[in-house]
């Protein structure tokens, strides 16, 4: 499974450009990266997905994000119960005569068309990635002109909030989970 | 000092926090972005004195090696574009270090910002990688809490640099100045403090049922403080340690227990101690590549223990049984009492026998026609208090200080480690004079090195900085030259480098020249030398083709190194 980091960050200039440039000079791979106010004012909150499979070096982006001081808080949602969403705009090659068809698609991937022009049409789609891709797949033969997808975000499932500040305190303490024994 | 509210401009704020910080020597160069800083010095240079270096990368080297000797934060100061660019070797240095430096730099005015004004660079984008943080200041109204907070970031947690940037018009922009005084509040930011007990129970399970612990000393041991804390359980439960070239200094040389330096040019003993462990317990260092060799055969037999400030460092290039993110100092008094006093004479033994071994080989036993780089090491050691500071720049002789010089007390080395930057001792040791006055330092510096920044002469002169200079000249760029003669068939490209007459150089600067190439000339120069206060320079003209033995190639396994020949199979 890919990795999926939520990181709770100050609202300041140039938090994004810290994240992006750390990734680069650290050799580590952002897959997509998106960033938006959080409930909090001040902050935002970022999903990052990177293609790390390796449990240990998981948890050294997560500390080497950690170490931005602007950055308040990284929980690895990756193996924790989550809902993971993505959002596409797909414009498909598609005069009158298919797009009755296209509809019937969209529908089963619980997508909508948004825009309509005599030749093609614009559909949106949420979901889970692999959602996504699967419904590029079955619209790929009328001919795809353009996507655009935005990158996942991430929320944990049940009340907690992701970046609960008394839990961000206990990691910075080394009081956390993580340093536990890394090999027997 | 009174904190009544006052309008003041940016760039005498500067100076009001620099002075709140407890800053008494600034090192920079001005220029047009930071003139009105400049100006503003005038009021306050009889708290604060400011050294004027010959080039920026000397300012930033300078406030590096304060803080090494000082503890506290150096201070280095530039103007916009140019001057910023030419503090990155500085930071680079710093970070890779761990020294906590605060770099203020001038910049283009905010309304020209981004448009590639005259001198503009983009030194918090340029720097973003070799800074522990970084601010371009917007607004004057900022700027005192964004001084305080860089002086916090810069020495707490795991210290490093921290560069200010100040836009000319906030510098004169004009506010009410009134020196914060709310604790500092940074939600992204919580140094570590202490072990689990769970934590501090595993290691102590580790620690009490191994036969043949080792301790991995580095810089973070006189970082945290934790020196007599370690010295007390290494001698309760009779574990030897080795250290890394930062923390050569954290244990006294002639601690029976001290395997000194390990890695690429480290003891032998201490790598096959390494090898043969069945426990490390690494203590504020970070397994970088020069001391572990190749990573898949390093220390395969042991179980690990890791302690370290930074969280990140953590399972990075040594996967361990047990990793605690916390200050060391901290850690070594939670487990000290419950190591359990033992004595491990079968495991000493067998090091014992790695260490007669080295002894056997040791160049300083030998009879040789030239002067050797490691014997005027050894003489300097002989020759100088124990206090005194040991300043070195990056190369062959840096080694030879690392292996011939012993180092009793704490804080008396500064090197540039993680970055290896020539040109960095000569500053850093004029650097680290403004610390305490009376304190004897010595640079030693290869030639090629001291031909980087030997332009800070000047400085020296002019400040009269307590720095006897000892260049290690050996007619080429050393180390380079060693690599060439091991592993591309001795073919010397571009190693061999001239030298002016330093006698010359040292007449033109004013400053007493010795020139020494005998043996027995070594010991009554350095004492004439060492007669005068102030910059003295002293070339020692060594042997050219002398090795750093023993060596483990680049990516070798820990324990194959290459070693000096015995005495008998050949000469030197
Ligand atoms: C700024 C910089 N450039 C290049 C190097 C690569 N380098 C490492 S050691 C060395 C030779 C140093 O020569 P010298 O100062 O004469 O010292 P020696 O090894 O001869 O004692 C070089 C070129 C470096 N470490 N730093
Ligand atoms: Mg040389």
């Amino acid at each position: 499974m890919k990795q999926v980091l939520v990181a709770l960050v100050e609202d300041k200039p140039g938090v994004l450009n810290r994240i992006a440039s750390l990734f680069r000079r650290r050799n580590f791979n952002i897959e997509s990266i998106v960033a938006g106010h959080s409930e909090t004012p001040g902050t935002s909150r970022i999903t990052i997905a990177t293609d790390e499979e390796e449990h240990l070096r998981r948890n050294i982006i997560r500390h080497n994000l950690l170490k931005l001081i602007n950055v308040i808080d990284v929980v690895d949602v990756t193996d924790r119960p989550c809902v993971i969403r993505e959002q596409a705009l797909i414009k498909v090659r598609a005069d009158g005569s298919i797009r009755g068809e296209v509809g019937d698609l969209v529908k089963i991937y619980r997508a909508r068309i948004v825009d309509v022009s005599t030749a093609s049409l614009i559909v949106e789609v949420t979901g889970e990635p692999d959602k996504i891709d699967s419904l590029i797949e079955v619209l790929t033969p009328f001919g795809v002109v353009e996507i655009m997808r935005t990158g996942k975000v991430a929320m944990i499932r049940g009340a907690i909030n992701s970046s609960d500040q008394e839990e961000v305190i206990r990691w910075k303490n080394g009081n956390g989970r993580n340093h536990k024994q890394a090999k027997k | 000092m009174a904190n009544s509210k006052r309008m003041l401009k940016g760039a005498e704020i500067v100076w009001e926090c620099l002075v709140r910080e407890g800053v008494e020597t600034v090192f920079g160069y001005p220029g047009g972005a930071i003139l009105p800083v400049y100006d503003a010095l005038a009021n306050y240079s009889d708290r604060i004195h400011h050294v004027l270096v010959r080039h920026e990368q000397g300012a930033a080297h300078m406030a590096d090696g304060y803080s090494r000797a000082s503890g506290k934060v150096g201070v280095a100061m530039a103007t916009s574009g140019p001057g910023a660019v030419n503090l990155i070797t500085g930071m680079a240095t710093a970070m890779m270090d761990s020294s906590p430096m605060v770099c203020i730099t001038g910049q283009v005015p905010t309304n020209v910002l981004g448009s590639d004004a005259f001198q503009e660079t983009d030194i918090t984008g340029a720097t973003l990688p070799v800074t522990k943080h970084s601010y371009l200041v917007m607004e004057v109204d900022s700027l005192a809490n964004v001084i305080r907070e860089a002086f916090y970031i810069a020495r707490t947690g795991r210290p490093g640099p921290v560069l200010i940037d100040i836009p000319k018009d906030v510098q004169n922009d004009v506010t009410e100045f009134e020196y914060p005084t709310d604790p500092i509040d940074l939600p992204g930011y919580h140094p570590p403090e202490q072990a689990t007990d769970e934590e501090v129970a595993a290691v102590l399970e580790l620690i009490n049922g191994a036969d043949r612990p080792l301790v991995l000393s580095g810089h973070g041991v006189l970082m945290s403080g934790a020196r007599d804390a370690l010295i007390a359980i290494i001698e309760k439960a009779d574990i030897p340690v080795t250290t890394t070239l930062l923390g050569n200094d954290s244990l006294p040389h002639s601690h029976p227990l001290n395997l000194g330096m390990m890695g690429m040019h480290g003891n032998a003993s201490a790598n096959h101690a390494i090898q043969e462990a069945d426990l490390i317990i690494a203590c504020g260092m970070r397994f970088d590549d020069r001391v572990t060799g190749k990573l898949k055969t390093y220390s395969p037999n042991s179980r690990k223990i890791h302690i370290d400030i930074d969280a990140s460092e953590l399972n990075k290039n040594v996967r361990v049984d047990v990793a605690i993110n916390a200050d060391l100092a901290t850690v070594l008094a939670q487990i000290k009492p419950g190591v359990k006093q033992r004595k491990r004479a079968e495991w000493l033994k067998t090091i014992q026998a790695w260490q007669d071994d080295a002894t056997q080989r040791d160049v300083l036993q030998l009879e040789s026609e030239t002067l050797l780089g490691s014997q005027v090491i050894r003489s300097i050691c002989d020759n100088i208090p124990d206090n005194a500071l040991i300043v070195t720049d990056v190369g062959q002789h840096q080694m030879l200080e690392a292996q011939y010089y012993s180092h009793e007390q704490p804080h008396t080395l500064i090197t540039s480690g993680g970055l290896g930057t020539m040109g960095f001792g000569f500053p850093a040791a004029i650097g680290a004079s403004f610390h305490r006055a009376d304190r004897e330092i010595w640079a030693i510096v290869g030639d090629g090195g001291f031909q980087m920044t030997l332009h800070e002469l000047a400085t020296a002169v002019q400040e009269q900085a307590n720095v006897k200079i000892a260049i290690i000249n050996n007619g080429y760029l050393g180390m380079v030259r060693q690599w060439q003669q091991m592993f591309y068939n001795a073919h010397y490209a571009e190693t061999p480098i001239s030298s002016p007459d330093y006698m010359k150089l040292a007449e033109a600067y004013g400053v007493p020249g010795y020139r020494v190439d005998r043996r027995e000339d070594i010991e009554p120069t350095l004492k004439g030398a060492r007669r005068h206060k102030g910059p003295v320079m002293i070339e020692f003209v060594v042997e050219q083709h002398e090795m750093v033995y023993p060596m483990v190639p680049a990516g070798a396994d820990l324990h194959k190194m290459i070693r000096r020949p015995h005495p008998e199979e050949t000469n030197v």
